[in-house]
């Protein structure tokens, strides 16, 4: 959930304007999702760049800021395509399995880490255990947990120390990987699953060096990757150079011969680099310049938006928090009454999309209208359906958001809507912090509804589903649970056939709309903005900058 | 002279030692765990937050913790923050720019101020003095982020005759722009207050005394009334450098100035504890020593005021 953090470095980042506006674009996206193509080979370009939470391990790496550094210095098994978000082979020659429980991978020849050793099979295998093992505390650890003897690998112990004594991990390999020969490894999952070649993309999968289990503290300093870029510096909290890495023998390099992450404190200030082209690329327009579309005025041609695999909901408080919104009628009530497309235009400026299901239109399998009737606003038969459930017994409805970033505008708006079409009387709470609010929703303090958003790990359907609404599944933050649901879920991993597999996604995702365990808000895009000297600036389905294409003119 | 010194040095020691704790504790009494939003909307592995909390002495007791930091600052360690970089490093990084930045700012502030409020005090009622009078207040309404924006957009955006964001080296050039917004309320301020003490003084019996002993107007004022009117302005001035070092946190942000304000803003945002209270150990030590400074300069202004 390296996505859910990004939108987290976004959420509860310094400025409170920070999601408005890496998250949203122009709501009319498509015609101008990158700048024209070509360019020359070399140069230099500098980027906004924010500073890395953790030291620089792939495994260790759960937000935007040091994600983006490592995306462009690592290779991983299969690349994203950057218009479609397509997972193709970049280090994997083949990933093969029969049964989506077993898989065979082998790699290309010849691939190399930046520090001269090849990229061999046991390289994966290692990296990958030493994120899943517990006491390593990765903070992407839980990537691997499809993989078997997972569960093993974890610390089980409680209070301060997990790890300690009884608790301590059992084993520190997963007993689901084997190494064949230097470029063959197999993989055995727990559960089938499906779209494992779209997984296999995220930087934790990425593979290590050698020399990383010497010692990984001076690897989070300075990380050796097989990608296209190596790092040169990294003076924190100021720059992150990047160059060229000459030995790079896969297909996906990129032009430039150096480019910087120049670290900003805010936005606004990379925006006005960029407008007096003192800064190559921002990904993140402020919200000031949204207004009106004033960004188009300020850069043109040097502006781009993309619908990104973000997606904002409204999840209810488990049943045993908060009873009053049990019943699924009341739920659908409540989404029925909220009238997406005005709070769009009048709140954001018409840059994000109103949803009608819950997966993101970026990604394959996704199905429009999956929530029907429910995600489109009808205040009559909205106040009906409530009388049908009986009416609200809770007095007046709350929805909670954190306060440290830009929710409040929109939670009031969203309530009043629901006030006016429901007569139900709806007050948008604010929790102090990201961190607070955060803590109450885990700790399952919080009633009534609150917000939530989901950023995509990998682009598939199975990402907005499984991890949010399967029985106890990691981010279910409303405690959903219906067997039929989970079984569809199931039935889809063990399809070999990706067409089939995401039919009984769809057919899970529309139980959803009986249910209501959460409601479908809007999907978001990102906008860019460049100076006048680069071109080829391309948004990936992540919202990230492509490296492969951007060049200077 | 020097007795006054030492004692005061001496005074120091427990008004370090209570504001460091104060802030220690309040920084840590913030409610929330600090690793609830490290992973996410997905909250953290236990292991990882079991890590996290030892790395970072978060189990102990709120005195425990001060205990073992003040051990740690006595020998020189001012811990490592939450993302794991040495908070000594940072500073020693971060304090230079702010300084030349608080520094700048001071100049600028006492230089224009300073004339600003003699032009205005001996033309009192002209137009010089009405012209001061409403352009420090119409600075003083205006507020700092309004002031740096416009600035930034016109000078560095459209005109670019400054740059628009401050690079890490920190060059005075690019610093000018940046103190010039950060010492225009300072300015206004220092304006009114010379201008203000300068008309009290020319009326006072002492200048008339040394008119009619036959010195010039230019000297009278400028030797005698200008030195003791100087006096607030100081005060000013010495608590302001203080202020300007810790509240350039807007400032900063808009020029992208990697100085402590943005460091400290970070800090209380992420309840980084340890990074906000080693910055703020280090700016009650400048403002104690500045205020040292400015008590000892009324001493050199006022040969009336002694300290012995």
């Amino acid at each position: 959930m390296r996505g859910i953090t990004r939108t987290v470095a976004l959420v509860a980042g310094i400025s409170s304007v920070a999601l408005l506006a890496a998250a949203c674009g122009g709501g009319n996206s498509g015609s101008t999702t990158s700048s024209s193509a070509g360019g020359k080979t070399g140069g230099a370009v500098t980027v906004r760049g924010c500073n890395p939470q953790n030291p620089l391990i792939p495994s260790n790496t759960t937000e935007t800021c040091g994600g983006n550094v490592l995306d462009a210095i690592t290779a991983k098994l299969v690349h994203y395509n950057p218009e479609t978000g397509a997972p193709e082979n970049d280090i994997a020659d083949k990933i093969s399995s029969t049964d989506n429980q077993n898989f065979t991978v082998t790699l290309k020849k010849g691939y190399k880490f930046s520090d001269g050793t090849e990229v061999k099979a046991h390289n994966f295998v290692d990296a990958w255990n030493y994120a899943a093992y517990g006491p390593n505390a990765q903070s992407s650890g839980y990537f691997m947990e499809p993989i078997e003897g997972f569960g093993a690998t974890q610390c089980t112990g409680t209070g301060t120390d997990p790890c300690a004594g009884a608790g301590k991990a059992k084993s520190n390999k997963l007993t689901g990987l084997a190494v064949k020969d230097d470029y063959t490894f197999t993989i055995k999952t727990t559960e089938k699953v499906s779209n494992m070649a779209v997984r296999l993309g995220y930087s934790a999968f990425a593979p290590l060096p050698d020399s990383f289990a010497k010692d990984p503290a001076a690897y989070g300093e300075k990380p050796v990757g097989a990608g296209p870029y190596k790092l040169d510096s990294w003076t924190k909290n100021t720059e992150i150079k990047l160059s060229k890495f000459a030995g790079y023998s896969g297909k996906f390099g990129g032009k430039l011969d150096n480019i910087t992450f120049k670290i900003y404190q805010d936005e606004e200030a990379a925006y006005n680099d960029v407008i007096a082209n003192q800064l190559d690329v921002t990904d993140q327009v402020p919200s000031s310049a949204m207004i009106d579309d004033k960004y188009k005025t300020d850069l043109p041609d040097r502006n781009a938006n993309k619908a990104v695999g973000v997606i904002q909901t409204i999840t209810f408080a488990p049943t045993k928090v908060d009873p009053n919104y049990a019943d699924p009628k009341i739920r659908q009530a409540i989404s029925m009454a909220i009238d997406r497309p005005t709070i769009i235009k009048q709140i954001f400026n018409n840059t994000r999309k109103p949803a009608t299901g819950w997966v993101s239109p970026v990604v394959d399998g996704y199905k429009a209208n999956q929530c029907g009737e429910w995600c489109t606003f009808d205040a009559a038969k909205a106040k009906a359906k409530l009388a049908e459930a009986g009416g609200f017994k809770g007095g007046k409805m709350t929805l909670a958001y954190n306060a440290d970033s830009s929710h409040k505008a929109w939670t009031e708006a969203t309530c009043n809507s629901i006030k006016t079409s429901l007569g139900v009387d709806c007050v948008a709470t604010p929790v102090v912090d990201f961190a607070t609010f955060r803590t109450q929703i885990a700790s399952r303090k919080m009633k009534g509804m609150f917000r939530t958003g989901w950023q995509m790990d990998y682009p598939s359907i199975e990402n907005f589903l499984a991890p949010i609404f399967k029985t106890g599944a990691s981010s279910n933050d409303g405690d959903y649970s219906n067997p039929e649901f989970d079984k569809l879920l199931n039935e889809a991993a063990s399809q070999t056939d990706p067409a089939q597999a995401n039919a009984k996604y769809q057919q899970a995702e529309a139980l959803l709309a009986n249910d209501m365990p959460s409601i479908p808000m809007w999907y978001s895009t990102a906008t860019f903005g460049w100076s006048n000297k680069v071109t080829g600036v391309k948004i990936t389905a992540f919202g990230t900058i492509d490296f492969s294409s951007l060049a200077l003119k | 002279m020097y007795k006054y010194i030492l004692r005061r040095l001496l005074q120091m020691i427990p008004v370090l030692l209570g504001s460091t704790f104060i802030i220690f504790a309040m920084v840590f009494a913030l409610p929330g765990d600090p690793t609830a939003g490290m992973c996410g909307e997905r909250p953290c592995a236990p292991a990882f937050v079991a890590k996290f909390r030892q790395e970072h002495n978060l189990n102990d007791p709120l005195l425990t913790r001060y205990a073992k930091y003040m051990g740690n600052v006595a020998h020189g360690d001012l811990g490592t923050t939450f993302r794991n970089i040495k908070v000594a490093d940072e500073l020693k990084q971060r304090y230079p720019t702010t300084a030349k930045l608080a520094g700048m700012a001071i100049l600028l502030e006492t230089l224009i101020g300073v004339i600003a409020g003699v032009l205005a005090g001996i033309r009192k009622g002209k137009f010089m003095d009405n012209l001061v009078l409403v352009s420090t207040l119409f600075v003083i309404a205006i507020p700092i982020f309004v002031i740096g924006a416009t600035l930034q957009y016109y000078l560095g955006v459209r005109w670019k005759i400054f740059p628009v964001t401050v690079s890490p080296d920190a060059t005075v050039y690019e610093l000018l722009l940046p103190a010039f917004v950060l010492g225009s309320a300072s300015v206004a301020y220092v304006a009114r207050l010379t201008r203000t003490n300068l008309v009290e003084n020319l009326r006072a019996d002492y200048l008339r005394t040394a008119i009619a002993k036959g010195l010039t107007r230019r000297r009278a004022i400028g030797l005698h009334a200008l030195r003791n009117s100087l006096i607030p302005v100081v005060t000013f001035i010495g608590a302001d450098f203080g202020g300007l070092l810790g509240g350039a946190i807007v400032t900063e942000r808009i020029f992208n100035i990697q100085g402590v304000g943005g460091y400290l803003f970070t800090g209380i945002h992420n309840r980084d504890g340890v990074s906000v209270v080693g910055t703020v150990t280090v700016l009650v030590l400048v403002f104690l020593l500045v205020n040292l400074l400015v008590d000892l300069l009324y001493g050199v202004l006022d040969p009336r005021i002694s300290h012995d």
